[in-house]
């Protein structure tokens, strides 16, 4: 239809390993002819991504393996977007994308980029926090799309450094809130042996006690490399066993086991967690609040479906794109200023408006309660009330977090 | 019969019943459902194409336009029968239009490839298609029919069309996910409505600047639950109607000094707004309970509910005779 094969943003080389190259992936998408919309009128507003490779298990059971561009393409398609507004304004944006391979600096990566005052991270949270502690960061904001430890909320936040993917926190309240809804509240946890496993299982600790669920009894499984694939109908009778409960609850983040604990558990009980009913920034089934469209264009972009961190990279791109429109400018001072400011709100598909915390940079958003053929809820369930937005009912409110780096007021 | 005068007579037989009837577009049932506007029953459902949302009629009522976004078509449809006369050609997924002043130029939003289409519905020919920013939805022509407008859900923008030169010439930053705009009576306003930004943006179509911003409270109903849609004009112009969205509340505003003056509680997640010809009832599509809340203009009060299919979309009145003016107001096709 019109003129598409014009508007096509340019795209000057593909993503690339190694942390020296940067890549513009994408700059101002052309005007077509006789459009009214005015050329930039000040310069294009950088927004970097950097991203580390990490090493990702071969997956279980034939699942599409985690793409290598999950995130990255999230960010371009929030350039795609930002363009298509900002042209209307005389703004403009252009995304650099650079790759750290696993053992590679990603601290040089970051001092080697031209202009780093917005740079979407897609990293491990000791590469973040790595990287928000440099002095060349100081004057940076970062936009987390990659590491959903609670800590980087809590007591090792700084101020530098924004949230979009939701915390591990939020994401187990939000199932607990769905569980203590149903009166599902007897939980038997079995947690994987990674690290991120025994965050997870905290986040659900911490949950319970939130609001009032009862962890019964925990079990550990590792299946050490195993293929539990085929022992799976006697292997999981042992660590699901225990007193009266009426969910198991999985933490196994890589996916290990998980998908094959759901109906294998000894009692017949819903699977919820990592696996199971899923507490989710975004997935496959999301369509409500005009999702299937951002959906749609990403699917167009990517040749695949939008995942959670695919989300939060648009997301990212996104918001600095607003700030921008909001504060009519490409100025990064100008854009962090209204990015930061306590009344920002801005859209993200979710159905309602989105805002950064003031005490700790973490974005308020619902979470998804999925299992991949549908939403079965979002989040915050209902009944769960709030005195500022029930959207704080889901992770560290102000009282609960350790963070001082944002010395400013509550908001 | 015999107490018929010869015009009635007439009229009974070129036209069905000079009863009033409110189209629905049921968006997750592919029909549309048809209301009597004085039993307030559903006469009939006719299938459609699919995922029909912003619906309207021609001038004299004897088609109907419908959006079936997933069709990617604007079907033109005898509202008797239900029968497909043809497509038109809308672009790509259209969601809402507007008929101009001249009874055959329908402006269509695009809403998955950022364009606006127009499309003469006599020659059933593509005018022009012109880019418009991200997610364009809501779409009117003011009354002179000089100036179309298109608002854009993900740009956050009204942006104004010049119907002659057929030309993007201006777009005015608005609330978060703006879904609809309707014009004044006298064409010198524009309303806007901010469904994330939960405001209704008032803007002086003359110099294109926001003039006034309402906002919504609604006692015991999160803020961000407040999330306008639809707007409708009142007959006489003094109140504006705004569809809350989750809020399950309709807001009447008045139009002079934009203090709301009620909430009326609707179905659940109200979307779309259409009066009767008359101007005393106003219909309400509620999207999640599946019904439409049929309002008094008078009294500002629910009077009934009526059951349709699943996710109604937008309504419109069917102009029935000639003896009332013809008034295409629609929801999702602001005159």
């Amino acid at each position: 239809m019109g003129s598409s094969g014009a508007r096509r943003p340019r795209m000057r080389g593909g993503l690339r390993a190694g942390p020296r190259l940067a890549v513009i992936l994408a700059a101002l998408a052309p005007i077509p002819e006789g459009q009214a919309a005015p050329a930039p009128a000040g310069p294009l507003l950088t927004i970097q991504y950097l991203e580390r490779r990490v090493e990702r298990p071969v997956p279980v059971n034939n699942e599409d393996p985690i793409p290598d561009d999950e995130g990255a393409k999230g960010a371009e398609l929030g350039l795609r977007d930002s363009n298509a507004t900002g042209r209307f304004l005389g703004l403009g944006f252009e995304l650099g994308a650079t790759i750290v391979e696993p053992g590679d600096d990603i601290r040089r990566a970051f001092r080697d980029l031209a202009d780093r005052r917005f740079v979407v991270l897609n990293a491990p949270a000791a590469d973040v926090l790595a990287l928000a502690d440099l002095p060349e960061a100081k004057g940076s904001v970062l936009l987390n799309i990659g590491a959903p430890d609670t800590r980087l909320r809590d007591a090792d936040c700084r101020r530098n450094l924004l949230h979009v993917l939701p915390s591990r926190a939020m994401l187990a309240d939000a199932l607990v809130q769905f569980l203590a809804f149903k009166r599902w509240s007897r939980i038997l946890l079995v947690s994987g042996p990674a690290p991120g496993d025994a965050l997870y299982a905290e986040a659900l600790r911490r949950s319970a006690r939130k609001f009032s669920a009862r962890i019964v009894a925990e079990s550990r499984y590792d299946p050490q490399g195993g293929d539990v694939r085929d022992t799976a109908l006697r292997e999981f009778a042992l660590p699901t066993r225990g007193p009266e409960h009426d969910v198991v609850a999985v933490a196994d983040e890589a996916g290990a086991f998980g998908a094959s604990l759901n109906y294998n558990t000894a009692s017949p009980r819903p699977l919820v967690g990592t696996q199971g009913l899923a507490p989710s920034a975004w997935g496959r089934p999301v369509e409500a609040w005009a999702a299937v469209q951002l959906q749609g264009r990403f699917r167009k972009l990517a040749g695949r479906a939008m995942r959670p961190v695919d989300w939060a990279g648009w997301m990212a791109v996104h918001a600095v794109g607003e700030a921008a429109v909001k504060a009519r400018s490409t100025d990064p001072a100008a854009v962090r200023d209204a990015l930061t400011a306590p009344g920002f709100e801005i859209g993200g598909f979710k159905g309602r408006p989105l805002s950064f915390r003031a005490w700790n940079g973490q974005l308020r958003q619902p979470v998804f309660l999925l299992w991949p053929g549908a939403v079965t809820a979002t989040a915050p369930i209902e009944g769960f009330l709030h005195h500022r937005t029930e959207l704080d009912t889901l992770g560290l409110d102000e009282p609960e977090s350790a963070c001082r780096a944002f010395s400013g007021t509550s908001g | 019969m015999s107490r018929l005068t010869p015009l009635a007579l007439v009229l009974c037989l070129a036209g069905p019943a000079l009863a009033e009837e409110i189209f629905v577009s049921n968006e997750r049932d592919n029909t549309v459902s048809v209301i009597d506007g004085d039993s307030l029953e559903v006469l009939r459902t006719f299938p459609v194409g699919r995922r029909p949302r912003g619906l309207t009629f021609s001038q004299d009522g004897r088609s109907l336009y419908v959006c079936a976004s997933d069709s990617d078509a604007v079907q033109v449809i005898d509202p008797e029968t239900g029968q497909v006369r043809h497509n038109l050609p809308s672009g790509e997924d259209p969601e809402q239009f507007a008929l101009a002043p001249d009874g055959r130029t329908l402006f269509i939003a695009n809403e998955e490839n950022a364009t606006t289409t127009v499309v003469d519905a006599q020659t059933r020919k593509v005018l022009a298609q012109i880019d418009v920013g991200i997610e364009p939805e809501g779409v009117a022509v003011s009354p002179d029919g000089r100036t179309a407008v298109t608002t854009s859900e993900t740009t956050n923008m009204v942006h104004w069309i010049d119907t002659q030169t057929l030309a993007a010439v201006d777009a005015t930053p608005v609330g978060q996910r703006p879904r609809f705009a309707a014009f004044t009576a006298d064409g010198s306003r524009l309303w806007a409505s901010a469904e994330i930004g939960g405001t209704v943006s008032v803007i002086d179509v003359a110099t294109r600047k926001v003039v006034e911003t309402i906002a919504f409270a609604v006692k015991g109903i999160a803020a961000d639950r407040i999330q306008p849609v639809g707007v409708q004009m009142s007959k006489d112009g003094r109140h504006a109607f705004v569809a809350l969205g989750p809020s399950d509340r309709v807001a009447v505003v008045d139009t002079a000094t934009y203090r709301v003056e009620s909430y009326i509680l609707v179905g659940r997640r109200v979307w779309q707004l259409a009066l009767n010809a008359a101007g005393t009832r106003l219909f309400t599509t509620n999207g999640v309970s599946g019904d439409v809340t049929v309002i008094d203009t008078a009294t500002f009060r629910p009077i009934k509910t009526v059951k349709v299919g699943r996710f109604p979309w937008g309504a419109a009145a069917r102009p029935m005779s000639s003896a009332q003016a013809p008034d295409g107001r629609a929801a999702g096709a602001a005159p």
